[in-house]
């Protein structure tokens, strides 16, 4: 009987490596391992036998079945990999050919420098506020210590509204710094403020590669008691090492803006020459990035915050001046004349 | 302000290098914007003195030249004209560099063979020097010059171009910036003598000066000196005027400005002898009242400006410019000079309504302080009788009717611990101010120093001004680097910033380039917008506009995005979809404009990118009412559009953007004709709402919907109607039925089969039960409440 067994392998085993495709192989597993078959025949009279022969002949029909059916899984998996193989050469492609376009749409590189300071600021605590665009003068300049014979308003030229001037708050003029959102702010809210107000700005000048007649800014402001200096520098240093890097020297010199007592200059170490000297930074390393300071008791008086009690720093910088340092945009005019082959750029 | 080096080292000694000191002055608020080294590239050039002349034996027009250089002579080629025997030159011998006289770049001088003759060096035009472009002949030294000396060591100098801050008017003057260079470097400074010999009778006896406004006029101080000559100055004061960027002119007018630059306070001399009845008058100008200045000009003048008169006219207008009756020239023999403090508010108004900046004016409207003149006029007196001979009368005018003393200021060490965050010792702080010049007094009741500004600053007025003084000697970098450690203010974001950033995030995502257009415009472009060319609202008017491109304030983007979409036409044949987002300028009355934030967008050229996957069908109406959609889709729950009747744009192809039944904004097509007045050649349609009106629909609070847990049942339906039934009313019909969560309509169609004057219109309806799984038999009945609605209310048919 186990001879005959396995003879029934080997038999099996042969013709099942002759097949190539899945209706054989079904007939081959009815054959030999189905309901009807000899191998299932066998298992299935154990009991007739001697008991004897029980034994043996029921582990080697066992033993012969399982051999059988990995022989099959086996070929199942040999003639998949093989129809596989034949479907998959058939559909073939250019893999060279470009994708299917997503729109791509991009936002303009102040906006982007605009949303990037802000993040910084952000962390640091500083929200994002603003104010008019059309200022009256007061706002602009007197609240600021810039009266109208101040000396600074001829560094800021300024465009007039046409519009007959109100008796306390003077004539309307296009807002020729952000510092002028810092005005309200004192004016309107109460300690602690913390806050950056980006803005367009205008300026009653000629247009050139390096002069627009509307620009960006940002302003910034904090008010506490106990806000110092060095809690300036660091606020800043914070911010230049964030935007321009780690690494880049940051540089702190006395300035003069009528609204703040001490006044502060923050330059950075040339982008171009790191600081050895070159065209872009007039020789000198450095590159002028925001006038800053105290705020000055007066301001915050006309605010009605009391400087003996309160302190507080404030801040402002170009905007479009950071994208041009950093791609090396060598003309203010580009980002306002929105030519999209300048756009995409960024 | 232009300083230069050897000037300012008469006044105090500098040992640190050029650099060096301008990096100290920068540092403390004097910003160095600029230097000149001259002479820097002098090595091995001297000073020579021409000892004989002779012909080069093969060219007519060069001469061979023997220089002696003090340890030895010798012998060059050299073409200039001016070579004279006797003169002294700068000599250049082999290997120094120099600027070539034609091509202005710098190159070594190499031995040379000159038509034959062999020439080792050259006498230098100031040109090959690089000093000016002069390059007509060699520079010929004065006289005293020393043979044998290094040029840089006779003629070299450092020009300063320092930008001086508006607080500090004293250190628009030589004298000014030495007084910083003393406190910084911890020098002392030299004054200058300014003692003269007196003689002649009283100057009382001579002239007398009368202050009609002393609120225009604070003081004015006099001298008198007869007997002068008129002439060129001498070389060394056009030197340093020139360095300075001054024009010589005459010694006189000359000293004025040479004073001036040294000490801050300008100065002006009148020809004495044209001064009628000997009495100088302050007064405003009378309305109407003329004068003709130096510059040959007649200004009219009006009572809100100074002038200095005599008894009849008008002599010079104060502090501006003086008038060319009483102008000092050649046949003046005696000057009345005049050291005045003038009103600055009143001398920069005018100023600029005659528009004649000056160098006196630039200090005056700064606010220099009326002590300056005591020494000023001293030393401007003290230098016309040195140079343009004379003598001084006795004594000076003096007039000054309400002398302001500087008041002392208390300075506490705890407000500088408090404003810059670190402690100085009151010795520390005492020894910065003293370097000032500052008076300090150690205070009695409290920790700190009462300190008096020195009689030269005008910018010290209370304890503020006295921190940034120490804190700028000691130096910003000493001062701590601390982050804030207050209490956070509590967080309550403008609702409107994160609204615009979403926005913009959004419309970038659906292809759309962001850009920025100025706010400024003109009345032509916004004129072309209407197909009658009006103009509705009137925008503001600038009362000083630029250019008339640049005349108003915008009332919408359109203009702006169109002239963009436009000049991008010109170069690019892909799609173009734009975007702004910014403000727009409504007037009000008697307040400051409305200021909307304005979203605006274009879309216009083919759907997608020309790419080898799709065809290329342009945009139309549907792309930009979807991209409504989606953008406010995300921001409101109420969206709905209807008809509208805007006249720029197309009056079938536009409908109003609704939010919860508010008008909030337009989407359509470009009405052609406005399309054609921008040169636009494609159908461009256009997307715009008013953010500001949106913001309060988009602050709604979402709530979680549970997910369906019974299975929907999805039917498509196809109608006819008749054309005019719009899509939004069966729509809505189909909406409010029971049962129905979603309908889509999958198509439209005419013609064909259908009859004319009908469309098809399918829908695909979806049912869904929160409560359990729809029957067919429960689907069928709704379907049929809804076609027997949709044909009674609209007769509609259902399509077989």
């Amino acid at each position: 009987m186990i001879s005959r067994l396995e003879q029934l392998k080997l038999g099996a085993l042969k013709e099942l490596d002759l097949i190539t495709d899945a209706k054989e192989m079904e007939l081959w597993r009815v054959n030999y391992l189905g309901k009807k078959s000899e191998l299932t025949g066998i298992l299935r009279s154990l009991s007739s036998l001697a008991v004897e022969e029980r034994k043996p002949v029921g582990t080697a029909a066992n033993r012969i079945r399982t051999e059988l059916e990995n022989g099959l899984d086996q070929k199942k998996c040999a003639l998949r990999e093989i129809q596989l193989t034949a479907v998959t050469r058939e559909e073939d492609i250019d893999v060279t050919l470009p994708g299917r376009p997503l729109p791509t749409g991009r936002l303009h590189p102040i906006t982007k420098t605009i949303n990037e300071v802000c993040e910084i600021y952000n962390s640091m605590g500083f929200q994002v506020t603003s104010g008019p665009d059309v200022e009256w003068n007061y706002y602009n300049f007197e609240a600021l210590n810039i009266h109208d014979d101040h000396p600074a308003r001829d560094v800021m030229s300024t465009s007039w509204v046409d519009i007959e001037a109100d008796k306390d708050r003077g004539q309307m003029l296009l807002r020729t710094h952000t510092t002028s959102v810092t005005a309200r702010v004192i004016e309107s809210q109460n300690p602690p403020i913390r806050v950056v107000e980006p803005g367009r700005v205008y300026r009653y000048e000629a247009t050139d590669a390096t002069h627009t007649p509307m620009f960006h800014q940002i302003d910034g402001l904090a008010i506490d008691k106990g806000i110092t200096m060095a809690d300036l520098k660091g606020t800043l240093y914070e911010f230049a090492r964030r935007f321009f890097g780690e690494g880049r020297g940051v540089r702190f010199r006395c300035d003069y803006f009528p609204f703040v007592e001490p006044g502060v200059e923050m330059a950075i170490e040339c982008l171009v020459c790191n600081g050895r000297g070159c065209r872009l930074c007039g020789n000198t390393g450095w590159i002028e990035i925001l006038g800053a300071g105290m705020v000055h008791p007066r301001v915050l008086e006309r605010g009605n915050i009391d400087p003996e009690t309160y302190s507080g720093f404030a801040f402002g910088m170009g905007i479009d001046r950071l994208p041009m340092l950093r791609y090396g945009i060598d003309d203010i005019r580009l980002f306002y004349n929105n030519d999209l082959r300048f756009l995409s750029q960024f | 302000m232009k300083i230069s080096l050897k000037w300012l080292r008469e006044y105090v000694d500098i040992t640190l290098s050029p650099h060096e000191l301008a990096n100290r002055l920068t540092m403390a608020g004097t910003e160095t914007e600029g230097m000149q080294c001259i002479g820097e590239n002098w090595t091995g050039i001297t000073i020579g003195e021409i000892t004989d002349i002779n012909p080069h034996p093969n060219a007519d027009r060069l001469k061979l030249v023997t220089v002696n250089l003090g340890s030895e002579q010798t012998t060059v080629v050299c073409g200039a004209p001016n070579v004279r025997i006797g003169s002294k030159v700068a000599f250049a011998p082999v290997g120094a560099q120099l600027i070539d006289g034609h091509s202005g770049e710098p190159f070594r001088l190499k031995s040379a063979r000159i038509r034959g003759v062999t020439s080792n060096g050259m006498a230098c035009s100031e040109k090959e020097l690089g000093i000016s472009d002069s390059h007509e002949g060699i520079v010929i030294l004065p006289d005293e010059a020393p043979i044998g000396t290094p040029l840089a060591e006779y003629l070299g100098d450092v020009i300063y171009d320092l930008a001086i801050t508006a607080n500090r008017p004293d250190c628009l003057s030589v004298i000014g910036v030495a007084r910083e260079v003393a406190a910084l470097t911890g020098q002392e400074l030299h004054r200058p003598d300014t003692s003269y010999a007196e003689a002649g009778h009283p100057i009382e006896q001579q002239i007398s000066v009368e202050i009609a406004d002393p609120e225009l006029c604070s003081r004015y101080c006099a001298s008198l000196i007869t007997g002068i000559r008129v002439a060129a100055s001498p070389r060394w004061l056009q030197q340093r005027l020139l360095k300075c960027g001054m024009r010589p002119i005459s010694n006189i007018v000359d000293i004025t400005n040479y004073v001036m630059l040294e000490y801050g306070q300008p100065l002006h001399a009148f020809d004495y002898d044209q001064i009628q009845d000997r009495k100088i008058i302050v007064r405003r100008a009378a309305a109407g009242e003329k004068i003709t200045t130096l510059d040959g000009l007649e200004r009219t003048l009006s009572p809100d400006m100074l002038v200095i008169a005599d008894q009849k006219r008008a002599i010079a207008i104060a502090g501006i410019m003086g008038g060319i009756d009483s102008e000092v020239a050649d046949g003046t023999s005696s000057v009345l000079l005049e050291a005045a403090n003038f009103n600055p508010g009143s001398i920069h108004r005018t100023g600029s309504a005659l528009n004649m900046p000056s160098e006196a004016c630039n200090r005056f409207e700064r606010g220099i302080r009326p002590e300056l003149v005591d020494e000023a006029i001293r030393k401007a007196t003290k230098l016309i009788i040195e140079l343009a001979g004379g003598q001084a009368a006795k004594g000076l005018i003096d007039v000054y009717p309400n002398q302001q003393d500087q008041e002392p200021i208390l300075l506490t060490n705890e407000k500088i611990r408090g404003l810059l965050g670190i402690d100085f010792s009151t010795d520390r702080i005492v020894a910065a101010l003293t370097s000032l010049g500052f008076t300090c007094e150690i205070a009695t009741n409290s920790s700190g120093v009462r300190a008096t500004a020195p009689y030269w600053r005008s910018d010290i007025k209370q304890e503020v001004d006295l921190i940034e003084e120490v804190a700028r000697i000691i130096g910003y970098d000493k001062i701590p680097t601390t982050l804030l450690g207050t209490t956070l203010p509590s967080q309550s974001p403008e609702p409107m910033v994160k609204l615009k950033q979403m926005i913009r995030c959004h419309l970038r995502g659906y292809g759309f380039q962001e850009i920025v257009t100025y706010s400024l415009t003109s009345l032509e472009i916004l004129r072309k917008l209407l197909p009658d060319n009006s103009i509705e609202p009137t925008p503001i008017r600038m009362a000083n506009p630029m250019t008339a491109e640049q005349e108003y304030l915008r009332t919408n983007l359109r203009a702006n995005l169109l002239t963009t979409l436009y000049s991008n036409r010109k170069h690019e044949d892909d799609s173009i979809r734009i975007f702004e987002l910014g403000k727009v300028y409504l007037p009000r009355q008697n307040d400051l404009p409305d200021e909307p934030e304005i979203l605006c967008a274009l879309l216009n050229g083919p759907r997608q990118s020309k790419s080898w996957h799709e065809g290329d069908s342009p945009v139309d109406f549907y792309d930009a009412k979807g991209t409504v959609e989606s953008l406010l889709h995300n921001l409101v729950t109420n969206l709905d559009f209807e008809k509208s009747s805007d006249a720029s744009l197309h009056p079938n192809k536009q409908a109003a953007i609704l939010i919860d039944g508010n008008k909030a904004g337009i989407v359509g097509e470009l009405h052609p004709g406005v399309r054609e007045a921008f040169d636009i050649c494609e159908p461009t349609y256009l997307i715009e709402f008013n953010v500001t009106t949106l913001l309060p629909f988009t602050t709604g609070h979402k709530m979680f919907r549970p997910i369906p847990r019974f299975p929907a049942v999805v039917r498509d339906i196809a109608l006819t109607v008749d054309r005019e039934v719009p899509h939004h009313s069966i729509q809505s019909n189909i909406e409010g039925t029971h049962l129905v969560t979603k309908v889509t309509v999958f198509d439209v169609y005419s013609g064909g089969q259908i009859p004319g004057g009908k469309k098809s219109i399918a829908y695909r309806i979806t049912f869904q039960s929160p409560d359990h799984t729809l029957t067919d038999d429960e689907v069928d009945k709704v379907q049929k409440q809804i076609i027997d609605k949709l044909s009674r209310e609209l007769g509609a048919n259902l399509r077989s």
